[in-house]
C-alpha cells in the first residue's frame, strides 16, 4: 500500500470510514474539527449519515440512536465538548452498544486553551461518566497508530458491547504525516458486520420466530441492575489481555521513562538520543491505558531500575496513579509535566533523566 | 540524521502552506519520515503562525523541536521569539523586507531575501511564502527543485490561472537562494 501525505484527524476519519463507521455526529471544536469536515464529505459517498449536531449533547445522542441498530458509528470531540458527552457515553456503557468516541485532548480545565495537552487521563480511564463504567481507551502517538487504532476500534467495539475512546491530542489531530491506510472494508463487509448485531439490535425482530431485542440503559429492578454491573466488570477485568505498550531498552535500563500519547513519542525520541551518550536507559510507553500494561512495570529488575520519570503534558500528573499502582513503591517515581496547551521540548525529558542518574 | 526547520510568521503570510509544501514533497519524493505541525493562536487572520517540519531517516521522534537547524523568519517579533532555538551553525532566514531588527547572533547562518518586496513587484504580495520557500530549496538542496515544483503544480490543479506567477515567484526564490549558498 502507499504512504499518504495526511492530518492526523483526516486520517482517523478515513480509518473509521474503512472499519466500516457509517454514522457520525458531532459538534466543532477545535483542534478536531478536521474530523466532523471529513466526515461530512466522506459520509455521502459510502451511503452512511453526518449530522452536525445542535450541540455535543445532541450529537452523543444520536450515536446512541444509531449504534443501537447495529450501525457503526464514531462521534468525536475535545476535552471540554467530552465533559458534555459524559452522561451520553453512560447511558451507551449502561446499554451496552458499541460505538467509538474520539478526544483529540487540549488544554483544561474548563474552555481551557485550544493547544494540545493530556489532561483528560483520569476522565477518560477511570470516570467519562456516572456509574462507574469503563471504555477501553487506545492512546496513538504517531498518525499511523491513530489510523490502526481507530480501524481496530470498532471491532472491539463490536466484540464487547462497549463504547471504545481514542484518546488523543492536539499534535497527534493536527500533525499531518505519511500513513499507510488499511484496506476499507467492503459495503457487503459493512452490511454482514451490521447483521451480526441483530440479535440484540432494535433492527424490528419478526416475534413469531426471533425474541425481542431490547436496548435499555438501566433496570428498575435493583437486582437486574446489579447483574447487569457485575457482567460488566467482568467485561472490564478481561481487557488485562488486550493491555498494549512500546518497550524500549529494558533489559538493562536503570531509568525507564513512562509515557503515552504524544508525550510517548517525544520521550522515545529522547530515550534514543540518551542512549548514544551511554545512559542506561529504558521506555515503556502504554498503547492502551485502559487497560494500562501493568505487566510491563512488573517485569522490570528493582534490583537494577532506580526510577520511573513519567512523563506526560498534565499538571498535576495524572497518569502518574496508573504508574504508582504499577510500580508498588518498588523504586522512586519522578516527573517531568507540562500542561495548559505547552508542549513537551525532548530536551527536557533529557535532562529530568540526566538528573535521575546523578 | 534528522534535519529541524521551523517557520515563523503572521497569520495569512502562508507560513503553513510553506511547511505543508516542503513536507508533502518529502513524502512524495522519499521514503524519509517526515512531519509537518501547525501552530497558531484562537486568531483567524492576524496573530502569530507557525510551524514545524521534521525529516528524518529514523522515525521522527519530536515533531516539534527544541532545536532547530533552520529557521525562516518572516516579520520581527518572530525573530526575537524564537532565534535562540536555532543551533550554533544553524541557518536563518529572513524576510528583510519587513524584519529591520540586528541579529544578535554571530554563531549562525543569515540568509536575507526581501521576498514581500519581490512579491509586490511580481505583481501579488500573496506570493511572498512561494518565493522563500524557493529560497530555502535553493539554498538547503534539501529536495530536488522539480519536485516541490511538481507539488506546487499538484496543489494548484483546480487553479492553474496562478501557475504562471508561482512559478516565475519560485524561480525568483530559488536563483536567490543558490546566490547565496555560492556566496558561502
Amino acid at each position: 500500500m502507499a504512504r499518504v501525505f495526511m492530518k492526523g484527524c483526516e486520517a482517523i476519519a478515513e480509518a473509521a470510514v474503512r472499519s466500516g463507521c457509517r454514522f457520525f455526529a458531532g459538534y466543532p471544536i477545535t483542534p478536531q474539527n478536521e474530523i466532523p469536515e471529513y466526515m461530512s464529505r466522506r459520509m455521502p459517498e459510502v451511503g452512511g449519515v453526518f449530522v452536525q449536531g445542535e450541540s455535543e449533547v445532541a450529537s452523543i445522542n444520536m450515536i446512541f440512536g444509531a449504534a443501537q441498530t447495529g450501525t457503526r458509528a464514531m462521534t468525536s470531540s475535545s476535552s471540554c465538548g467530552i465533559s458534555l458527552m459524559s452522561e451520553g457515553l453512560s447511558f451507551l456503557a449502561g446499554a451496552r452498544v458499541p460505538m467509538v468516541v474520539v478526544n483529540v485532548q487540549r488544554g483544561g480545565p474548563g474552555i481551557g486553551a485550544i493547544q494540545p495537552a493530556q489532561q483528560d487521563y483520569l476522565q477518560a480511564t477511570k470516570a467519562s461518566g456516572n456509574g462507574g463504567f469503563q471504555m477501553m481507551v487506545l492512546a496513538p502517538s504517531t498518525v499511523q497508530e491513530a489510523v490502526d487504532m481507530t480501524f481496530a476500534a470498532f471491532d472491539y467495539a463490536q466484540r464487547d458491547r462497549n463504547p471504545v475512546m481514542v484518546l488523543a491530542d492536539g499534535v497527534i489531530g493536527t500533525i499531518m504525516e505519511p500513513v499507510t491506510l488499511p484496506e476499507a472494508r467492503s459495503s457487503e463487509q459493512v452490511a454482514e458486520l451490521k447483521a451480526s448485531c441483530r440479535s440484540w439490535a432494535l433492527v424490528g425482530h419478526d416475534l413469531s420466530c426471533e425474541p425481542r431485542a431490547l436496548v435499555d440503559s438501566g433496570d428498575w429492578d435493583t437486582k437486574g441492575m446489579e447483574q447487569k454491573n457485575i457482567e460488566a466488570s467482568a467485561l472490564y477485568e478481561s481487557w488485562k489481555k488486550d493491555a498494549q505498550a512500546e518497550e524500549l531498552f529494558l533489559d538493562d535500563a536503570e531509568v525507564v521513562v513512562a509515557a503515552y500519547g504524544i508525550s510517548g513519542r517525544i520521550a522515545r525520541s529522547a530515550v534514543s538520543l540518551l542512549r548514544q551518550e551511554g545512559l542506561k536507559v529504558g521506555l515503556i510507553r502504554p498503547k492502551t491505558v485502559n487497560p494500562f500494561p501493568f505487566e510491563s512495570f512488573d517485569k522490570l529488575d528493582y534490583h537494577r531500575v532506580k526510577a520511573i520519570l513519567d512523563v506526560e503534558m498534565s499538571i498535576p500528573a495524572q497518569m502518574l496513579y496508573d504508574v504508582r499502582m504499577a510500580v508498588r513503591g518498588r523504586c522512586g517515581i519522578s516527573t517531568c509535566l507540562h500542561s495548559g496547551g505547552e508542549i513537551l521540548g525532548r530536551h527536557e525529558i533529557m535532562d529530568s533523566v540526566r538528573g535521575l542518574f546523578k | 540524521m534528522e534535519r529541524n526547520l521551523m517557520a515563523a510568521g503572521f497569520g495569512g503570510q502562508g507560513i503553513m502552506t510553506m511547511g505543508k509544501l516542503l513536507a508533502e514533497s518529502v513524502c512524495r519524493s522519499t521514503d524519509k519520515n517526515v512531519t509537518f505541525f501547525p501552530s497558531y493562536g484562537a486568531e483567524q487572520r492576524g496573530g502569530t503562525a507557525n510551524c514545524y517540519v521534521v525529516i528524518s531517516d529514523e522515525e521522527v521522534g519530536a515533531p516539534l523541536g527544541d532545536r532547530m537547524d533552520d529557521l525562516i523568519v518572516m516579520n520581527d517579533p518572530s525573530l526575537h521569539k524564537f532565534l535562540y532555538k536555532l543551533v550554533p551553525g544553524g541557518t536563518l532566514f529572513i524576510n528583510n523586507s519587513i524584519v529591520r531588527s540586528e541579529i544578535s547572533r554571530t554563531d549562525v547562518r543569515v540568509v536575507k531575501a526581501p521576498v514581500t518586496e519581490m512579491a509586490l513587484e511580481l505583481g501579488n504580495a500573496k506570493v511572498l511564502n512561494v518565493i522563500m520557500l524557493g529560497v530555502y530549496i535553493g539554498y538547503t538542496q534539501i529536495v530536488p527543485e522539480n519536485v516541490i515544483w511538481d507539488t506546487i503544480e499538484h496543489k494548484l490543479a483546480n487553479k492553474t490561472s496562478l501557475l504562471p506567477l508561482n512559478r516565475k515567484a519560485f524561480e525568483a526564490g530559488l536563483t536567490l537562494g543558490r546566490q547565496q549558498r555560492g556566496a558561502v
